[in-house]
Formats: C-alpha cells, sequence, structure tokens
C-alpha cells in the first residue's frame, strides 16, 4: 500500500508519521513539501502533528494555505483517503476540508498525556478493524485542540456517524464540544483527530491502540 | 497609498478561554465591576491601492481567506 506524509515547515511529529506508516505498509511513505503542487498516485496521504508555520495567526491557518494543500484537496475529492492528526487536524479544518474549528483548550494549558478514546462509529474506512464503542488509549500533545462547531453543523456531524472518535470516561483534555476528538467529511474518507494513533502501534510504544487506525485506512487485513 | 485597521473578534456564543482569564486577572488587580471580557486581533494594513472602493473589498476578500475564521470569527475593516 502507497502512502505520502506532507511536509511543512514548523511540523514536528513527520517522522513518527513515517516510521508508522512504513512499520504498517511495509513500504516508506512518499514525502511531499509545501510547494509542490502536485502529490503522486497513493491509497493515503497523511498530515502529521507539529507546529506549521509557528501557530502563527491560527494554528494550521497558513498551512491551510500552501499549494500543497490544494493538491491534498483534490485528491481527498477524487476519493484518496487523508488523516490529519493534532496540526494535521486543525490544517484539514482551516483548508476547509473537515467542518468546524479548533479552539484553544479550555484550561489554557498545553497538555500532553494519555487519554482514553471511545471509537464513536466503527463502520468507517478508518475504524473497521475497531469495535463499535471500544475504548482505546492514545497520547494527546496539543494547546489547540478543543473542537467546535456551531449548532446545526454539530448535529448533522452527530446524525450521520462524522463523530467518530470522542474522549472517554472522563478524559476529555481540552474542553472539546461533546468530546469530540475525531471527525471524518461527509465523503466518509478524509479524517481528522487531535490524539496521536501513529505514537501507540507497537509494544515498545507500550501498547499497539493505534495499529488498527492506519491498518484500517490501508485496508491491510489483521 | 490606503491604511486601513481590520479587526478580527470572536463571535457570539464561542467560548473565549483566553477572555475569561483576562477578566479573572482584571478582578484579581482589584478592577471590580469588569463584565465580560473578550479577546480578539487587530491588524493594520497598508496597500498600495489608491481606490478606497477597492481597497475595501480586497480587504473584505483578505479576511474571508485568510485573516479571520468565519467559522468562528467576525472581522470589521477601518479605512483610516
Amino acid at each position: 500500500m502507497k502512502s505520502a506524509v506532507v511536509l511543512l515547515p514548523g511540523l514536528n511529529r513527520d517522522r513518527d508519521m513515517i516510521a508508522a506508516l512504513t512499520k504498517i505498509s511495509g513500504t516508506p511513505p512518499v514525502t511531499v513539501w509545501q510547494t509542490d503542487t502536485e502529490i503522486p498516485d497513493v491509497d493515503l496521504i497523511a498530515i502529521p502533528g507539529g507546529f506549521s508555520f509557528g501557530d502563527y495567526l491560527r494554528c494550521g491557518a497558513i498551512a491551510a494555505r500552501m499549494p500543497v494543500m490544494r493538491a491534498v484537496a483534490e485528491q481527498a475529492a477524487r476519493g484518496v483517503t487523508v488523516i490529519g492528526v493534532c496540526n494535521g487536524f486543525q490544517i484539514l479544518v482551516e483548508a476547509g476540508l473537515l467542518p468546524g474549528a479548533l479552539m484553544r483548550n479550555t484550561s489554557l494549558k498545553f497538555v500532553c498525556r494519555q487519554v482514553k478514546l471511545q471509537v464513536a462509529n466503527a463502520n468507517t474506512m478508518f475504524t473497521r478493524r475497531y469495535q463499535p464503542g471500544q475504548i482505546i488509549r492514545t497520547p494527546v500533545a496539543h494547546h489547540d485542540g478543543n473542537y467546535f462547531a456551531d449548532a446545526d453543523t454539530l448535529a448533522r456531524l452527530e446524525g450521520e456517524g462524522q463523530v467518530v472518535f470522542r474522549y472517554a470516561e472522563g478524559t476529555n483534555p481540552n474542553g472539546s464540544i461533546n468530546d469530540i476528538a475525531g471527525i471524518i467529511n461527509e465523503k466518509g474518507n478524509v479524517l481528522g483527530l487531535m490524539p496521536h494513533p501513529e505514537n501507540l502501534i507497537e509494544a515498545a510504544h507500550g501498547g499497539n491502540d493505534g495499529r488498527a487506525l492506519f491498518e484500517s485506512a490501508l485496508g491491510i487485513a489483521a | 497609498m490606503i491604511k486601513a485597521r481590520i479587526t478580527v473578534t470572536l463571535k457570539n456564543g464561542v467560548l473565549d478561554p483566553q477572555g475569561k482569564a483576562i477578566e479573572h486577572a482584571l478582578s484579581g488587580l482589584g478592577f471590580g465591576g469588569v463584565g465580560a471580557v473578550r479577546q480578539g486581533k487587530v491588524f493594520d494594513v497598508e496597500l498600495a491601492e489608491g481606490d478606497r472602493a477597492k481597497a475595501e473589498a480586497d480587504l473584505k476578500a483578505m479576511c474571508d481567506k485568510l485573516l479571520a475564521n468565519t467559522v468562528i470569527e467576525n472581522y470589521s475593516v477601518t479605512l483610516i
């Protein structure tokens, strides 16, 4: 399975994402730079976490307007699978590929810890290897993960099963509305989530709860 | 040359934890009777454009495309 990782100045989780995709798919991903206007034919495009453009203006705002993101939008429209993690999620909402916005954590503090996630919809291309309602562990590390959407958008997300992951068992680290940790677009091929599944994919990480997400997205059998 | 000031503020109903923290800090400094505080952003922009109507239209486009996230923020443009 072929994958691509988007690189932007200020991202710092790109090596983790490349390592995870290499281990899980068996093939190192190609990398695409911010000024690239085309993305090679791949099955999965990942936008890693970090602090693109220093979080200037708003997290992900400048990155979302770079040429490579037009290419990501074109591929997403063609049906290619896209995952944005942490800053990658912020970039996807700023680019308009996912609805809503990610705001400053209500605690005003950067949170770096492990949280529990409930698989709120196991019937997506990102979660089919999980059980419905399954609780998994993942690390989070962010300052602006407080998901917000207006009432109409929120009702639509909830009604259409677009809320894919929710913070579980009182571990919401950022004040996110309805405990939302990850959402998909209407078409179901673009996922954004604040937690870092790429950091929990093998025993050496202390667990592999995040692995099934990539296996699902890459269509890899268990 | 035209100078403009753009003000970006959070929409009503959008939680502003930074504004809340500032509100509490003001109370802590002894400023009684401070109601809600909402934090926003100000951009001072210089344009080579001479036509004020064109400048205003351009500035609004800049807000829609980059300076404001209209999911959560309102903006206003003032030519100085």
